[in-house]
């Protein structure tokens, strides 16, 4: 059986440089992240919140989304870039500049180091590993004491100046223009990886790691690149929630964290640019609301979102935004 | 160096086991350039296996392999593909979401080197997207290129297997049962697809369908029992006694 052919003449150049152009959604998109800076000037803490957790979320749609490699410790790279920043200003580094720069830094060099193992691993025995490692830099960084403050969190993390002028207040006005900046930039860096042809030889990987050796693809060595990055990513948002926040708790290392993270990824739709900046949005928010109304169950409301998202929309929200979306121009004349 | 008189591939006592079975025994193999092969067998021959030790995907535990005279043993499967040694899959191994221009332009960037680039956008590489397309051009698959592999007519998805190995350049190439599930008018087309790629390129094609196996062999290897039978042109192989007993016979009857 022949499936019809396209009717419109291909252009293959014309595809890829559609694929890249920005899209009206996605300048609304970008622009409404603007929003709470005139709406909800009272909930600018949960915004840069959400910015840094959206952050976080990104790195993990790189090895998740775009690389299909599966992640319960993710929060080990997040924890490294967060107590590196702040250990960092406690001992008078407090410029963020340089925390976010250290903090990446560690957190990739503990992202490469750890790259050998889990470019030999795939689905269960990779989750195990991920999730294994995650525990033993939380509880390393738990008797640690002398360096971390152990289980009472670093002591004297000190606030920088953004640009050496910029104090962050107390409304977190400062602090979401930060946040927000970091996670636009490091947005803009992850966009053109997606497009470029690395971003297709990670689609590939995803699709299908044991044909891309047959290719001539040495896989192992592009995870390892891809994990990298992504520990860098993450290590980055670790950072901006030390000096936002001026705290380091070993909660930053919680496998709570990794899994959230994941939840987060799946709510809004895995390996989509956009997956975890709307799951981010769609977690903290329901969080935030949920824990008003019952502040010790609120992971029920969570549960019961989750279990309807995979269900209904097993891409996540904006998969089934984008099902809708050929639908309805698929009916139309 | 690798002259016209030095071999395309060749195998030296090439063995591999698993436990007590011996999957592949004693296999020599010299396979000149731009050469036509066909390799046949009964099920169970160990036509796959040779085709998995050739190509790194299974390590054998005696023997050597050599591409244009160099021996390349040790190499790992991606190496082997980038000095031109490659195969293709008896059961599609492609990229269900990709497109199909999408999967060849992903192999022609790894043979180009820029698979890794991260900095510059694809559409910075027009030469890649340019090379891919041709590729599908001439296997007929241009007009589905902005598909999704997926959504490939079966047959389709067996060329576009042949355009994914076409794209890394090979010098030696393995098709393990190209047309393996096409029906039996489409697998002519397949075949000749095949049959009109550039004589550089030294074919070895695993094929059970005898006609299109003497139609397009210019030489035959025949495997029985983890060992090669015999070797040589259609007319010797199609006039030789022990192959019509284990083989052709075995059909005929």
């Amino acid at each position: 059986m022949a499936a019809p052919a396209s009717s419109a003449v291909f252009e293959p150049g014309g595809h890829l440089e559609a694929q890249a152009r920005w899209s009206g959604w996605e300048i609304a998109f970008w622009l409404a992240t603007l929003l709470p800076f005139l709406l909800f000037p009272n909930h600018l803490v949960l915004a840069s919140q959400i910015a840094i957790t959206a952050l976080f979320a990104l790195s993990l749609d790189l090895i998740l989304g775009y690389a299909g490699i599966v992640s319960l410790g993710h929060a080990a790279f997040f924890g490294l870039g967060a107590y590196t920043a702040g250990i960092m200003s406690k001992h008078g580094w407090t410029d963020p500049f340089l925390g976010l720069l250290a903090g990446a830094a560690v957190a990739g060099i503990a992202g490469y180091a750890t790259s050998f193992i889990i470019a030999r691993f795939r689905h269960l025995p990779l989750i195990m590993i991920t999730m294994g490692l995650g525990f033993l830099l939380h509880e390393a960084a738990n008797s640690a004491e002398w360096l971390t403050g152990g289980s009472d969190g670093l002591q004297g993390v000190r606030k920088g100046k953004l640009l050496g002028v910029i104090a962050f207040d107390l409304y977190g006005y400062a602090a979401y223009a930060y946040a927000l900046c970091v996670l636009f930039l490091v947005f803009l860096a992850v966009r053109r990886l997606i497009n470029s042809p690395f971003g297709l030889t990670l689609r590939g990987i995803r699709e299908n790691p044991v044909r891309m050796p047959a290719i001539g693809a040495p896989s192992r060595a592009h995870i390892r690149k891809i994990y990298t990055i992504a520990a860098v990513v993450a290590g980055i948002a670790g950072a901006v929630l030390t000096q936002t926040t001026a705290t380091v708790s070993l909660g930053v290392l919680d496998f709570q964290r990794s899994a959230d993270v994941l939840v987060i990824l799946v709510l809004g739709g895995a390996g989509r640019l956009y997956g975890g900046l709307i799951g981010a949005v769609i977690f903290l928010v329901a969080r935030d609301q949920f824990s008003g109304i019952a502040p010790q169950y609120w992971y029920f409301w969570i549960g019961a979102l989750l279990v309807t998202v995979v269900m209904l929309l097993p891409n996540g929200v904006l998969g089934g935004l984008a099902h809708l979306t050929r639908r309805w121009r698929g009916a139309a004349p | 160096m690798s002259t016209l008189s030095t071999p395309a591939l060749s195998t030296l006592g090439l063995e591999k086991r698993f436990g007590s079975l011996v999957v592949a025994s004693d296999i020599n193999l010299t396979i000149p350039h731009g050469v036509r092969y066909a390799l046949i067998g009964p099920n169970g021959a160990g036509k796959t296996t040779l085709i998995n030790l050739i190509t790194g995907m299974l390590r054998p535990d005696a023997g050597k392999i050599l591409l244009g005279g160099a021996e390349i043993t040790a190499f790992k499967p991606d190496a082997r593909v980038k000095h031109g040694l490659v195969r293709t899959f008896q059961i599609n191994a492609l990229f269900p979401q990709l497109t199909a221009l999408e999967a060849v332009t992903l192999a022609v960037c790894e043979r180009q080197g820029t698979a890794g680039v991260w900095w510059k956008p694809l559409s910075a590489y027009p030469d890649a997207v340019a090379e891919a397309y041709a590729i599908l051009q001439t296997l007929g698959l241009a007009a589905d290129g902005d598909r999704l592999t997926r959504e490939l007519a079966y047959g389709q998805q067996r060329l576009l297997e042949i355009a994914l190995a076409l794209a890394t350049k090979p010098k030696v190439l393995l098709l393990d049962e190209p047309a393996a599930g096409v029906p039996r008018e489409e697998s002519a087309e397949l075949f000749a697809a095949i049959a009109g790629l550039s004589k550089d390129i030294t074919v070895l094609f695993i094929e059970h369908d005898m006609d299109l196996v003497f139609r397009f062999a210019s030489r035959i290897i025949v495997m029985v029992g983890g060992r090669i039978l015999v070797e040589g042109t259609p007319r010797e192989i199609a006039g030789d006694a022990r192959v019509r007993e284990v083989y052709l016979g075995g059909e005929a009857a």
